[in-house]
């Protein structure tokens, strides 16, 4: 710095230095002391940090377009999704954002506890940090639900009806978050209102919280006995740590940013409640409970979906208390890192057997890949603007309470008889599914009663089997594709 | 290490740190703000043409208020809108057909029937029968719109101008 831009300068750094006193400000938030100096295995901490203003800066520019009612949800999102520039690139930015949160959640967790750093008076910092875990897996469960498609709908109506085999308060907890019996649009301003105010509300504070806490109980470094870590040399937070907790937010940067270029997040098609053969799988990090539900029938309930995991949850709060070991070096610890293994490993292998199964049943396995290739195809679609009131005509296809009530019947044979399967959601068609959408013209009624018993050609050769339904049934299926071949061209 | 040297060292990667913090701020800014200001680029929809039916109703001497409906994209929704035009008589005693949006500062105008005049309740703006400035702060008269006859109709093309400026200039 020149002598003469030094003097201009001063003056003004000094005056601001009187006032916010930020000399202080940054010596107190770059020298803090780390034992033993820099190393690799404390980014996580500052990496949760990048990703969560990054979820917050996407979050706030994707509620600009988003209205949270089941009217207009799917639709908003689908616009920002399709039309808006750079919308898709912004969702994409937060719906990876999400996961990548969980990813390093769970590696913060495990550098912390691996290294022993929740000992020695740091119950509090450990709890705080255990707390913002639940919140964070709030902050997914509750934004899952904000696009209102299938995926969306489905996966919330399964967690939430988790809720009320909760003996007791089950039923009630179950009401209270949904705002009723049934899932509909005061359930999305209740997630709504917890994704956008609520919980962040409470992350903020709890970080504050978290932060504050680390800082009075001073960085743990490394996994040694409190004499020899004594013996080690102190370095300053800034330069060395800080370029790697740097390096590490610009690597998750370039992950966020190359993922949502190279894979854009999807949207599938407009929930639709009445759809009885959707196979609902939740997000990633839910799949090991879900796997988990399944191995608990009757009285086994009980232990399975509340005593178990609230023993989990007891002991990953209490863990602080329960060891209270000043050994830190996890070679030494056999019982508490082998514990900590096998539920990891617990976790893993009930989040891969839920695929393997999956994958395992070909029914499912097909139905699962026609669910995916709806997304696709829907993703694909170009954006159609919300009508409003005056367009019923094209709404039908996925409003099914425009129907009459024979149309209706029919929308839910059209499913439980397995016709969406090959032609698509309500008859949408799809990646290599047959699209009946704008066919009507084609068939009389009764051609197509007559096809529906007796199929020929590429139908056959397609794979579509005689149906074998009572008359009134097959005209109630006749009735409901006579407005969905009419719905679309 | 010398305080010299760790001092140095301190300041290259504090000015590292901050340069590259800039510069992928204002990377990540360039998607955000592409995708916050997407309104104000898109490009507006061409105006559509709007049937008035048979032109003989506005023999008389009028003026005559008549009432378009503009269907038109609203971010994710179609909506459609109401609008009011006035279909006068041009000097010459030719059909005109004029917005009721005055070019000041945009509100509707009506007819005065007690003064003969169209009056714009906000500032005062007065416009004759045939829509030309009369007195007032408006830059320019009322906006004539394209209108042409066709299959015995007359048909109006409802169009959005500048305010505020005393050439016009379609908006939308």
């Amino acid at each position: 710095m020149s002598e003469v831009a030094g003097k201009r300068a001063r003056p003004l750094a000094e005056w601001l230095e009187r006032r916010v006193g930020w000399r202080k400000l940054m010596h107190e938030s770059l020298d803090e002391p780390v034992p033993g100096g820099s190393r690799w295995a404390y980014v996580f901490g500052s990496g949760l940090l990048f990703v969560f203003i990054s979820q917050i800066v996407t979050g706030i520019c994707l509620s600009v377009y988003y209205v949270p009612s089941v009217d207009h949800a799917h639709t908003t999102v689908a616009f920002m999704q399709k039309v808006v520039w750079g919308g898709r690139f912004i969702r994409s930015l937060h719906a990876y954002g999400s996961s990548l949160m969980i990813i390093l959640l769970v590696l913060h967790l495990t550098q912390t506890y691996v290294y022993g750093a929740y000992k020695s008076r740091r119950e509090l910092l450990w709890l705080a940090g255990c707390l913002l875990l639940v919140l964070v897996l709030g902050m997914g469960f509750t934004g899952y639900l904000l696009p209102w498609d299938r995926r969306a709908y489905f996966a919330t109506a399964v967690g939430t009806n988790i809720i009320s085999e909760v003996p007791f308060v089950g039923p009630f907890l179950k009401i209270a978050l949904r705002g009723g019996a049934e899932m509909g649009t005061l359930t999305l301003s209740r997630f709504f209102v917890l994704h956008v105010f609520l919980l962040p509300a409470l992350i903020f504070g709890t970080v504050a919280v978290h932060l504050f806490l680390f800082r009075k109980a001073g960085a743990a470094g490394p996994p040694l006995r409190p004499e020899i870590l004594g013996r080690l040399p102190v370095r300053p937070f800034f330069p060395d740590q800080v370029v790697k907790d740097f390096f590490f937010g610009i690597v998750l940067i370039a992950v966020l940013f190359g993922l949502s270029t190279l894979v854009p997040a999807k949207l599938g098609p407009v929930a639709n409640p009445t759809d009885s053969t959707y196979v609902p799988r939740p997000e990633w990090y839910y799949l090991p409970a879900f796997q988990w539900l399944k191995y608990w029938r009757g009285h086994g309930v009980l232990i399975g979906i509340v005593l178990i995991p609230l023993a989990l949850f007891a002991a990953l709060f209490g863990i602080p208390f329960l060891d209270r070991s000043p050994e830190r070096a996890p070679l030494r610890r056999p019982l508490a890192i082998g514990g900590f293994l096998l539920i990891l490993g617990g976790f893993l292998f009930l989040g891969f057997r839920s695929g393997a199964e999956d994958r395992r049943d070909p029914a499912v396995r097909g139905k699962i890949v026609a669910q995916e290739e709806a997304e696709t195809e829907y993703t694909k679609a170009p954006f159609e603007a919300d009508e409003g009131p005056l367009a019923l005509g094209a709404a039908t296809a996925q409003a099914p309470r425009d129907l009459t009530p024979e149309a209706a019947k029919g929308a839910l044979l059209f499913e439980s008889e397995g016709c969406s399967a090959c032609h698509g959601a309500g008859g949408g068609g799809g990646e290599g599914l047959v699209k009946l959408w704008g066919m009507k013209d084609r068939f009389e009624e009764r051609q197509l009663a007559d096809l529906l018993r007796h199929p020929r050609g590429a139908m056959l050769e397609g794979g579509m089997e005689p149906s074998k339904l009572p008359e009134p049934d097959l005209q109630s299926l006749i009735a409901y594709l006579r407005i969905n071949m009419n719905a679309r061209k | 290490m010398t305080s010299d040297v760790g001092s140095s060292r301190r300041s290259f990667f504090g000015i590292l740190v901050g340069s590259v913090s800039a510069v992928v701020g204002v990377i990540m800014s360039i998607p955000v703000m592409r995708f916050l200001l997407f309104p104000v680029f898109r490009s507006g929809e061409e105006a559509g043409w709007f049937s008035l039916r048979d032109p003989g109703r506005f023999s008389g001497p009028g003026p005559y208020r008549a009432e378009v409906e503009v269907r038109r994209l609203d971010g994710w929704r179609v909506s459609t809108v109401k609008r009011t035009v006035w279909v006068v008589h041009d000097p010459q005693n030719q059909l005109r057909v004029v917005s009721d949006i005055c070019p000041h500062l945009g509100c509707s105008v009506p007819w005065r029937d007690d003064e003969r005049i169209f009056h714009c309740p906000c500032h005062h703006a007065k416009f004759m029968p045939s829509g030309d400035l009369l007195s007032g702060p408006s830059p320019r008269s009322l906006d004539p719109l394209p209108i042409k006859i066709e299959n015995g109709s007359l048909w109006v093309k409802y169009e959005v101008f500048r305010n505020l400026v005393p050439t016009r200039e379609v908006i939308g």
